[in-house]
């Protein structure tokens, strides 16, 4: 199926997404789209999956114009696309979740017992697709989620299937089997269309890329093999560095050290498994795996927000598993949650507020129980100068910035007391390439003034960017503590599950 | 540095927590040293099972008070015990839990029951009767809940059902009309709403609540205004008459209380298997499940969610309001000012407790409504406890039943979050 789409627009409010935008998507062909995060590619493929409707130009389905009004008309028109979170119900089956929409049912609306498990069997034996039917979606491990996702595409007849992120929460050798079945489907003479912002697999596996950046098409037909920094260079509109400037480490004594911590959910299954480790003064320790291996919750059990855990967690000579997080936080351990925008910040309050949200009262921001609203605003707007914070002033509601300011701020309240520990859970996930040489660069600093960090990532080379050492978490247990000089095959081998030796 | 592959490791569970069988065995033991120290050695209690005309006439039981009420006990600590070798992660306490609730309920009722006559199958009866309107609230609780919209409506979704099927009932005078119009009210009451919960996206729990304001207040006024001043002409429905199924109703003790009943009741058998087929055999029902889950997943396969919603929440008022009209034309025959008196909301917990489920649901309000009716019989037959724990009885048994004994349940997905298209 060949797809055009012509000029097309779509703007939010002042905010244009996709400005103008003009691509075509040829059969057999893996096409590429390539752009950072708010670049305008996920508005562009809602845009052409029915779920937004834009303000102007047209799709073109082999020539012929079509509107979709709704993800039914796409999916008609032969479209498929696997969601990069994942549109499957959890607690159904992968049978009933590859049918919902389109089952195939008897007298009354009685639903056929077999008929979509055999649909999925079929697919499955077709392409390759390894899946049972039976099997509960929640049970099942996110690389075969996904799996079920390209099933339900194919099942409904789709000829061109578009991927978004689809290697977000992938381990290097799912990746690998991913781009191996993506293959098999042009081969078949799919039209495949992958949005993505990571270089190393566009020029894996694309034919042929397209490069947008702040809602236009930068670059069209580029091919595969341009390098990595032109990519870069494309992608963000000036030469990045991809390199951080890492001095030698000067490691000092032990100062957080974490001994047989075990995490329970509340049905009392292990999602941290007895894991132990330390972290020196001055060093990184990067702890890296695969979206959802258990580094969560070991970051919220080191700060005291998890309620079911055992083992010893001790800051110096102080034990602090058991503690409030305030009193942990008092101690000199600063923490960048996970997701900013919810834990990180208070998104209706203003800048200055969320700067002192941890120390609010105590002096100098607050005395006898009243605040002090001067000293508080004058703070804000000192740490804004000092972070590079991009906002008007420091009245601003937090709610109101970009994903980078936004990490920015926090960044600069953790960083603004006087810290031994720093945890940075996921610490640039979604920011632009600028803010996250600005976010390496104060992990770094924090370092070198002799702070303990650790950096909680999915992302392999922010991993190699920072770490001092590696832990490599898999399925709740530290699968090896490693030298960053470890080969990423290795490293993506433990955080498959492997075992350093 | 190399690097050698392994096994998947086993995930770790931790230890089964041995809290609910403790708790069953405590309170077998506690529970039934009591009732067994009550109970009188020297008196007889005397269980009748006799109800109507059956094929067999089963013999009254005569028992030593004390020693029915030891007998019981013990078998509730039996069933405790069970508890313990099943306790595991993957067991289901579901039945022990049943057996000791049952036995220490029976050995209570030999204490209580020294010297006087215990009706057993008319207070199972009547325990049915208490139920109705529990069952068809929870019904439309489930339906509306599975599809993401929280129905605190329920309890004024009955009262009009109960107010619609006693105008027009009388006003026709003809019960059975009475009986379509009170859907009717609902339903109507429904739409409200889904209007609100699913067009303008207004909290679900506040639409909710106002809502039943307005029942009580709608219905209040016209009580007063109509149906007091004349109520010959506008409150003085037929009651339904009860209509004994042919040999099924002459089963010793299951007859009588199963298929002796007025249309309603037959209805609600209806109900509960049609909702229970309809949620989890058909299309409609996996599209409904699938929109209290997950929507943006049913919407990214062309389902349209709050379409979807709107007719669940519709259907669930209408089902809701047919259990109204047990209150008037099924049970009192006539309307009386907020007389559902809160059972809108037992059937909310009913909903929870039976796990958003059709069956566990049933099974809920079917207990709540045998609490109701035990404390009814107690009162009658004067037990030595005092009157005002009696009353107590059913709320009681419903805060029990929700916050202890559910265990681990979980709601639907999107239950009464509201879907919004970016």
């Amino acid at each position: 199926m060949r797809l055009e789409l012509r000029g097309i627009t779509k703007r939010f409010g002042d905010l244009v997404a996709n400005d103008d935008i003009s691509v075509t998507f040829e059969p057999g062909q893996i096409h590429a789209l390539l752009g950072e995060n708010g670049a305008g590619k996920s508005t562009l493929m809602n845009v052409l999956y029915g779920l937004l409707t834009p303000d102007a130009g047209e799709i073109y389905v082999d020539g012929e114009p079509v509107v979709f009004g709704d993800p039914a008309g796409a999916i008609e028109a032969g479209i498929g696309m696997v969601h990069q979170h994942f549109m499957l119900v959890p607690v159904f089956s992968v049978a009933e979740n590859v049918e919902l929409g389109a089952e195939s049912v008897g007298a009354f609306g009685f639903l056929k017992a077999q008929s979509a498990a055999d649909a999925v069997r079929r697919v499955s034996s077709e392409y390759g697709l390894e899946v049972d039917p039976n099997a509960i979606v929640e049970d099942l491990p996110v690389g075969i989620q996904q799996r079920v996702e390209i099933i339900k595409a194919l099942t409904r007849e789709a000829e061109c299937l578009i991927l978004d992120e689809p290697t977000a929460v992938l381990t290097p050798q799912e990746t690998d089997e991913l781009l191996t079945i993506i293959r098999g489907l042009r081969d078949a003479g799919k039209t495949i269309v992958m949005i993505t912002h990571k270089l190393r697999e566009v020029r894996e596996a694309a034919d042929v890329i397209t490069v947008i950046r702040r809602g236009r098409v930068v670059a069209e037909s580029v091919s595969p093999q341009t390098s990595q920094s032109q990519l870069a260079a494309l992608m963000v509109g000036r030469d990045v560095s991809l390199v951080v400037d890492k001095p030698e480490a000067a490691v000092g004594d032990e100062v957080l050290s974490v001994s047989e911590l075990s995490v329970y959910d509340v049905t009392g299954r292990a999602l941290v498994d007895s894991v132990s480790f330390q972290v020196r003064a001055g060093e990184v320790l990067c702890i890296a795996g695969v979206q959802g291996n258990g580094q969560s919750e070991l970051v919220e059990a080191l700060v005291g927000l998890h309620e079911r855990s055992s083992g010893a967690v001790s800051l110096g000579e102080v034990r602090i598993d058991g503690a409030s997080t305030k009193r942990i936080l008092d101690m000199g351990v600063g923490y960048v949650p996970e997701d900013r925008e919810h834990d990180g910040l208070v998104g209706s309050f203003p800048l200055a507020h969320n700067m002192v949200l941890d120390s609010i009262n105590e002096q100098p921001w607050s005395r006898f129980g009243l605040i002090d609203y001067a000293k508080i605003n004058k703070h804000g707007a000192d740490l804004i100068e000092q972070f590079d914070v991009r906002a008007r002033s420091a009245d601003v509601l937090a709610a109101t910035l970009s994903g980078g300011n936004k990490q920015k701020v926090v960044l600069a309240r953790e960083m603004s007391r006087s810290l031994r520990v720093l945890i940075a859970s996921q610490p640039t996930r979604g920011l632009d390439v600028g803010s996250i040489e600005f976010v390496h660069r104060q992990i770094i600093e924090a370092r070198q003034s002799g702070v303990a960090v650790i950096v909680v990532s999915t992302e392999l080379d922010e991993v190699y960017a920072l770490a001092d050492r590696i832990a490599v978490m898999y399925a709740g247990t530290i699968a090896g503590i490693v030298d960053p000089g470890i080969s990423r095959d290795d490293l993506g081998l433990l955080m498959a599950g492997a075992v350093a030796s | 540095m190399s690097v050698t592959t392994r096994p998947v490791p086993q995930v770790r569970i931790a230890p089964p927590s041995f809290k609910r069988p403790l708790i069953m065995t405590l309170a077998s033991l506690v529970l039934g040293s009591i009732f067994v120290l009550l109970a009188p050695a020297d008196q007889q209690t005397t269980f009748v099972f006799n109800l109507g005309d059956t094929l067999v006439a089963l013999p009254d039981w005569v028992v030593s008070s004390r020693l029915a009420a030891t007998g019981f006990a013990l078998a509730a600590l039996a069933c405790s015990a069970i508890a313990w070798p099943i306790n595991t992660r993957r067991g289901s306490l579901f039945f022990p839990a049943v057996g000791v609730g049952f036995f220490l309920v029976m050995s209570f009722l030999s204490w209580v029951g020294a010297d006087e006559v215990l009706p057993v199958t008319g207070l199972l009866q009547g325990s049915l009767l208490l139920a109705v309107p529990l069952v068809f609230g929870a019904m439309a609780g489930v339906l509306s809940e599975r599809a993401g919209v929280i129905n605190i409506n329920i309890e004024g979704q009955l009262l009009v059902g109960a107010f619609l099927g006693a105008v027009v009932g009388s006003l026709l005078a003809n019960a059975y009309l009475g009986l379509l119009a009170a859907p009717v009210a609902g339903a109507l009451m429904g739409l409200l709403l889904a209007v609100f919960a699913t067009r303008y996206f207004v909290d679900q729990v506040v639409v909710g609540v106002v809502l039943n304001v307005l029942a009580v207040g709608l219905t209040g006024f016209l009580y007063s205004r109509f149906l007091t001043e004349d109520a010959d002409l506008w409150n003085n429905p037929e009651v339904l008459p009860t209509i004994a199924v042919p040999v099924l109703s002459e089963i010793p003790i299951l007859g009588p209380i199963l298929f002796d009943q007025n249309v309603i009741v037959y209805l609600m058998y209806v109900v509960v298997v049609a909702v229970q087929v309809a949620l989890f055999k058909t299309r409609w029902g996996l599209r409904l499940r699938s929109v209290g889950e997950h929507p943006e997943a049913a919407d990214s396969v062309g389902i349209r969610v709050n379409r979807t919603r709107f007719r669940a929440v519709v259907l669930a008022g209408a089902v809701a309001g047919l259990g109204g009209a047990f209150f008037t034309l099924g049970s009192v025959g006539a309307f009386g000012r907020e007389m559902t008196a809160g059972n809108g909301f037992i059937a909310l917990a009913a909903v929870i407790f039976g796990r958003w489920n059709p069956i566990g649901a049933l099974a809920a309000a079917l207990l709540f409504g045998f609490a109701d009716n035990l404390q009814n019989v107690l009162s009658i037959i004067g037990s030595p406890i005092p009157s005002q724990f009696l009353l107590m009885l059913p709320y009681v048994v419903t805060i029990l039943a929700v916050v202890g004994l559910v265990g681990k349940v979980r709601a639907p997905g999107a239950d009464g979050i509201p879907f919004k298209k970016s």
